[in-house]
């Protein structure tokens, strides 16, 4: 009997339980999957907690509501991967050992990287929403917030889904208006980077929508610190931010594991082939999502897009080919724009977001890269979709590779 | 592609202002591009780093990020923003002759 194993059972780890289990012959192939938690928390339904848009409730469900009835689940921290030994080792010491290994162990925020961020202030002054913790926390401040100056601050780069805190200044903009203290409050979007976005054209136009919104934007801010006790960020370069209310996208970083099993760069990301998907460095190890060093974004459909090239890929491997399938670097994310309202964008390794219409079979078109209510009701969809079809491996009518139709030069 | 004189030299530059070609680099042509970035003297420590920058490209094939620069070459993240004010990562693969680091996207 040969042995699958997957690390982590969170969107990616459980898409590929699904595909696999439904493909693979149960007389050769046993499939294994292990995680800490029990329960799965759709993590881009943490953006609306804060503004009261769901509640705790609306993004949690069983992690095994999820895994297929034959699936064998171990619910245990994983201490370290020996590559070389072919083996996995768990918390209480037990061993699995396998022939193939999928890394599916996303990313994770580390305040502890910044100075004076995890401070007095973490959590009553100073907030994330990247936890469901962070998230309520905030959602139970701002229901008492009577207005000032709000920082939306990233830390650096890169951060799962990197639209998330543009989406989040939007909302604020929507939400103090709808509670009518939009005047009393100051929203200012501080970056690491050069503008709104990673992208150019897409930071241009969503540079525009910031404006057009009145959000300040700093940028180039690399934060050095958090002074706790003046209440403000500084920069490496000594510049200053106030802030009243500070929400960070602290540093984004994969599972202590990978460090502790040697295999992480700087980030503790897994050395990844940027096509196959492929470990650099150990022919029968695969890596997907978030835990990646891949330049794609590092979000839930990147996760679906990348589900489907390695499935494909894992197949080759077991019947003896090399993997042939090659991933492009597709993400495709709705930004939640405020007051009911969305923009989508599209785009892979080598095609910036670009307007036009995103065409949909059945559903579509959605308009790129504009403010659409249309766009909105993609992302509220987006939830159900993942609920129901995403993590069970079904087939979605979008294509995995990124294709041209619709969009304009 | 735009082609630009750097120490008396016509070097060709991509889209970013980097150079295009590595073998155009010389000592020479890094004090120029320096200077353009508004560093008129490169000293023992920016060389430290440059050379740190040329020797990870050369093996990796990508420009390292600030916080492996801090990690790997011996200067923190402070003096680094001493030695290349504004960005780092960015300006010092410039002067180094590297293409942008795929990290700053
Ligand atoms: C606020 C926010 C908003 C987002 N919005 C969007 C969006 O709108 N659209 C979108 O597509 N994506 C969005 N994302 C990103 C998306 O949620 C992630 O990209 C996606 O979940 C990545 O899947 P993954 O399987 O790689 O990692 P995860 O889903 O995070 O799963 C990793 C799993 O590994 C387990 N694990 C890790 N280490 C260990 C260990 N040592 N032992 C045992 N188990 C371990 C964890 O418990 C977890 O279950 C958002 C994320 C956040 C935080």
């Amino acid at each position: 009997m040969k042995k699958l194993l997957i690390l982590g059972a969170g969107t990616a780890g459980t898409m590929m339980l699904n595909k696999l289990s439904s493909v693979l012959d149960k007389n050769e192939w046993q499939i294994t999957i292990v995680d800490q938690h029990e329960t799965h928390y759709y993590q881009p339904g943490f953006l609306f907690i804060p503004f009261g848009i769901y509640k705790r409730k609306d993004v949690i469900k069983p992690k095994r509501d999820f895994f297929p009835s034959e699936a064998n689940v171990i619910v245990s921290e994983i201490e370290k991967i020996e590559p070389k030994e072919n083996r996995v080792i768990l918390k209480d010491s037990k061993v699995l050992s396998y022939d193939i290994l999928i890394i599916a162990t996303g990313a994770q925020i580390k305040p502890e990287e910044t100075e004076g961020l995890k401070g007095e202030l973490w959590h009553k002054n100073v907030f994330d929403f990247y936890t469901i913790e962070g998230a309520c926390a905030l959602s139970n401040f701002f229901k008492h917030w009577e207005g000032g100056k709000l920082v939306l601050n990233i830390t650096e780069m890169p951060i799962k889904c990197p639209v998330a805190p543009l989406e989040f200044v939007f909302l604020a903009d929507s939400y103090f208006t709808e509670r009518g203290i939009r005047d009393k409050v100051e929203i200012h979007f501080v970056t690491p980077l050069p503008g709104a976005f990673t992208k150019p054209r897409a930071s241009a136009i969503l540079g525009d929508f910031l404006d057009k919104k009145n959000i300040k934007l700093t940028t180039d801010f690399s934060i050095a610190r958090v002074d706790n006790e003046q209440k403000k960020i500084i920069s490496w370069d000594e510049r200053e931010v106030d802030f009243d209310v500070l929400v960070s996208i602290p540093t984004n970083m994969g599972d202590e594991l990978i460090a502790r099993s040697g295999m992480g760069d700087e980030l503790n990301f897994v050395p990844t082939d940027k096509q196959t998907l492929r470990s650099s460095e150990y022919e029968n190890i695969f890596v997907i999502g978030d835990a990646t060093n891949l330049p794609s974004s590092k979000a839930g459909s990147v996760a679906h897009f990348q589900a489907d090239i390695l499935f494909e890929n894992i197949l080759s491997v077991i019947e003896g080919s090399e993997p042939h399938a090659k991933f492009d670097g597709h993400a495709n994310c709705f930004i939640e724009s405020g007051f009911g309202k969305g923009i989508l964008i599209d785009f892979n390794y080598d095609t910036e977001p670009l307007p036009g219409k995103f065409p949909l079979p059945g559903v579509g078109p959605f308009s790129l890269l504009e403010e659409t209510k249309m766009n909105h009701y993609g992302k509220v969809m987006f939830r159900w979709m993942y609920w129901n079809f995403l993590l069970k491996g079904t087939e979605l009518p979008i294509e995995s590779q990124m294709s041209m139709a619709g969009k304009r030069m | 592609m735009a082609v630009k004189e750097y120490a008396g030299k016509m070097v060709e530059l991509d889209a970013d202002g980097n150079l295009a070609k590595q073998t155009d680099w010389n000592e020479d042509v890094a004090k120029a591009l320096a200077v353009e970035e508004g560093i008129p003297e490169l000293n023992d420590r920016r060389w430290l780093v440059i050379n740190y920058m040329r020797k990870e490209f050369e093996a990796k094939g990508d420009a390292p990020s600030i916080r492996k620069l801090t990690k790997e070459s011996g200067v923190d993240t402070k003096e680094l923003y001493t030695l290349f004010p504004g960005g780092p990562a960015k300006k010092a693969a410039r002067i180094a002759g590297l293409p942008k680091p795929k990290g700053c996207i």
